[in-house]
């Protein structure tokens, strides 16, 4: 029913082209995930959908119908804002309500959305006070009753979670994934953090410079990253790039040369990949065993992170690259050490000269 | 055990006391930065006042200061062979005050209301516009007797450069006395008072307006609020603190206008302000006991109402209007 559909989704400000052609099929009831550095135009994407800001070309719909000349109130959205963006001078009862007032809905309709969206958010006890009155976590939750109060067909989050401590970020990260399986709404969500959008998304769409890097789901991204930017920025800590060369092709198979004497061979789908083409590498810290796999990339330690669960360990490998190892929270690591670093090939992640991956084959 | 004991407490007492110290010796510190200030604000302001409000007690004349009778409240209101006599009594009193407050509610009133206008239109980016904010403050910059002088030329019923654009236009008929004309005096000096005070008024409504958050227009245009509305019920009620601020600096001008009347109209009656009649009666009619208790009875009115604008308009002073 609240399908948003973007083709083609352009956008400049003066000269300058931010987004560079977005097509993107958002469907109904689905949590997607804007995802990107900073600058990347995950929010401009946001604004746009929002309405906030005109698109330069291309078309958008929800729910079937263009929006492209839409304002924001008619497009059957609602949107929370980083900064919660409330009514300073206004109750949280009428934050809430001020939208459906001016709409002139009826005061018993407007008391029991409000009244019902409180009760969702437990909030029924702050109704009655102003904004400045109330926690970082509180403002957050309002403006999301806010969102809730207009019974969208997409939600719309920019950031919600940013100005809010670490714990609370966590707490609220929880109850907006419940949020989204009780109202059964389209919820778009944008965001830096990619653990929030590993945890939260049934679908993340990785933005860099204004372009779609790769749309998938979070395990798919994780597994198959379709390139060197998407395989850098899941994943914390993020993805071991090692610099190689293929030494050899066979029709299933990529044997890659590594710094150090080290050979592993690769299943992935060899697409026109030659021998003596340069490479790289590219495998997770979780990926990596202290010692044992099937082939060894050789370091000395150089920092030991002691996170309780696991640790990490930074190798200097002989050319002077960094890989990072975790292992179990007890193991011996000392800083100093020479440690292999064991590969498991089939974890294992080949980007060619541009930065593509070649497809992984799992069995 | 008791002379650890003791120990321990005379050193609780040693840090008491040092703790004490320090905070008498912030206060003194802060009298003694405040003293040259108090000093020169009682000499130029308090010792002034003290003497206008005694003096208003009192029959002394301009001619001789040095004699002078107590006579109580004589100057305000007395009752003698039937007839009643004093400030309070006469009408020439009550006529200025009437042309006070009128001209400090109208006048204020344009005032707000065209540099609200200004303030919001000053507010919207467009180039050129730190230069605008600037240019806006001339009139603010002239000193009040100069504009006023200025104003006078141009009004004037025979040379004056507003009756001869009018008359070229073919507007009025023949040339018209702005300043002398009972009917229009009023209008005239509320006229130059508003082309004076106006900038002034804008500039501290938009020091109010850049303090509002962008974020809340966004959501309203989320929420389908229509502009007209964004204004009445966010702007408005989010610059209220700043614009009461602003008012009241503005009443407590206008309430104690001299220069531009006097400079205008001189002593006419129909524009005669409360200060314009306390300076007749100490200056033209030497009367310096009965000038002194208007001047008094002056003062009492502008902190009676701003007593009650304060209290009645909730405004708060000491958080800078927040």
């Amino acid at each position: 029913m609240a399908e948003v559909v973007l083709s083609g989704i352009r956008k400049s400000f003066g000269e300058v082209e931010t987004i560079h052609g977005v097509d993107l099929t958002i469907s109904d009831r689905e949590f997607v995930v804007f995802v990107g550095p900073s600058g990347c135009g995950k929010s401009t994407l946001l604004r746009l959908i929002a309405g906030l800001e005109e698109i330069t070309a291309g078309e958008m719909t929800i729910d079937g119908q263009m929006v492209n000349e839409l304002p924001p109130a008619q497009r059957g959205i609602a949107m929370v804002f980083q900064s919660y963006a409330l009514y300073p001078h206004m109750t949280v009862y009428d934050n809430m309500a001020f939208g459906l007032k001016l709409a002139k809905a009826s005061k018993e309709t407007i008391d029991e959305r409000v009244r019902r969206a409180a009760g969702i958010l437990q909030i029924d006890h702050l109704l009655e006070r102003k904004p400045k009155e109330m926690s970082g976590g509180q403002r957050q939750r309002v403006a999301i009753g806010r969102a809730i109060v207009r019974e969208p067909k997409v939600f719309l989050f920019d950031e919600p979670l940013s100005n809010l401590d670490a714990a609370l970020r966590v707490q609220t990260r929880i109850e907006l994934a419940k949020l989204h399986e009780d109202m059964a709404a389209t919820m778009v969500y944008v965001t830096h953090d990619q653990i929030e959008a590993m945890t939260l998304a049934d679908k993340i769409v990785v933005l860099n410079a204004g372009n779609v890097e790769q749309i998938g789901s979070p395990l798919e991204l994780y597994h198959h990253p379709n390139n060197l930017f998407v395989a850098g920025f899941i994943g914390s800590p993020k993805m071991n790039f090692v610099k190689g060369s293929i030494a050899a092709v066979d029709q299933s198979t990529v044997e890659v040369a590594l710094p150090g004497e080290t050979r592993v061979r690769i299943a992935v789908k060899v697409d026109g990949a030659k021998s003596g083409d340069a490479v790289t590498l590219g495998v997770r810290p979780e990926h990596l065993s202290a010692g044992g796999g099937d082939s060894q990339l050789i370091g000395r330690v150089d920092v030991v992170e002691q996170l309780g669960d696991s640790n990490l360990a930074y190798l200097k490998l002989p050319d002077g690259e960094t890989v990072v190892v975790r292992s179990e929270g007890d193991a011996k690591v000392r800083e100093g050490d020479q440690m292999p670093a064991g590969l498991d090939t089939s974890q294992c992640h080949i980007f060619n000269a541009s930065g593509a991956a070649l497809p992984r084959v799992t069995q | 055990m008791a002379r650890q004991s003791t120990i321990r407490t005379e050193a609780a007492a040693v840090v008491t006391t040092r703790h004490l110290s320090l905070g008498r010796s912030r206060v003194r510190a802060a009298w003694l930065f405040l003293a040259p200030m108090l000093l020169v604000l009682l000499l130029v302001a308090g010792w002034p006042l003290a003497r206008t409000i005694y003096f208003g007690f009192t029959d002394a004349d301009l001619s001789d200061l040095s004699s002078y009778e107590f006579i109580g409240f004589a100057n305000y209101l007395e009752y003698d062979e039937g007839e009643w006599y004093g400030l309070l009594a006469d009408p020439d009193w009550w006529n200025a005050a009437r042309n006070t407050l009128y001209f400090a509610v109208i006048s204020v009133s344009i005032e707000t209301t065209l540099g609200l206008i200004i303030a919001l239109a000053l507010n919207a980016s467009f180039p050129g516009r730190s230069i605008l904010r600037a240019a806006v403050l001339i009139p603010w910059a002239i000193p009040t007797v100069v504009s006023a002088k200025m104003w006078g030329w141009m009004l004037h019923d025979q040379f004056g450069v507003l009756n001869d654009m009018l008359l070229g236009l073919g507007i009025i008929a023949q040339p018209v006395a702005w300043t002398a004309d009972p009917d229009l005096a009023m209008a005239a000096v509320i006229m130059v008072d508003v082309w004076k005070t106006t900038p002034f008024m804008a500039l501290l409504i938009l020091a109010g307006l850049q303090m509002l958050p962008s974020d809340c227009y966004e959501a309203a245009r989320v929420d389908g609020v229509h502009p007209v509305k964004v204004f009445f019920r966010i702007t408005l009620p989010l610059i209220r603190p700043a614009i009461m601020v602003a008012v009241i600096f503005r009443l407590l001008d206008a309430l104690r206008i001299f220069d531009l009347i006097y400079v205008l109209t001189s002593n006419s009656a129909d524009t005669m302000s409360m200060s314009v009649y306390a300076r007749q009666q100490l200056v033209d009619f030497q009367a310096v006991g009965y000038g002194s208790a208007a001047s008094t009875l002056l003062f009492m009115v502008i902190a009676v109402l701003t007593v009650i604008y304060i209290v009645a308009g909730r405004v708060n002073l000491g958080e800078g209007g927040r």
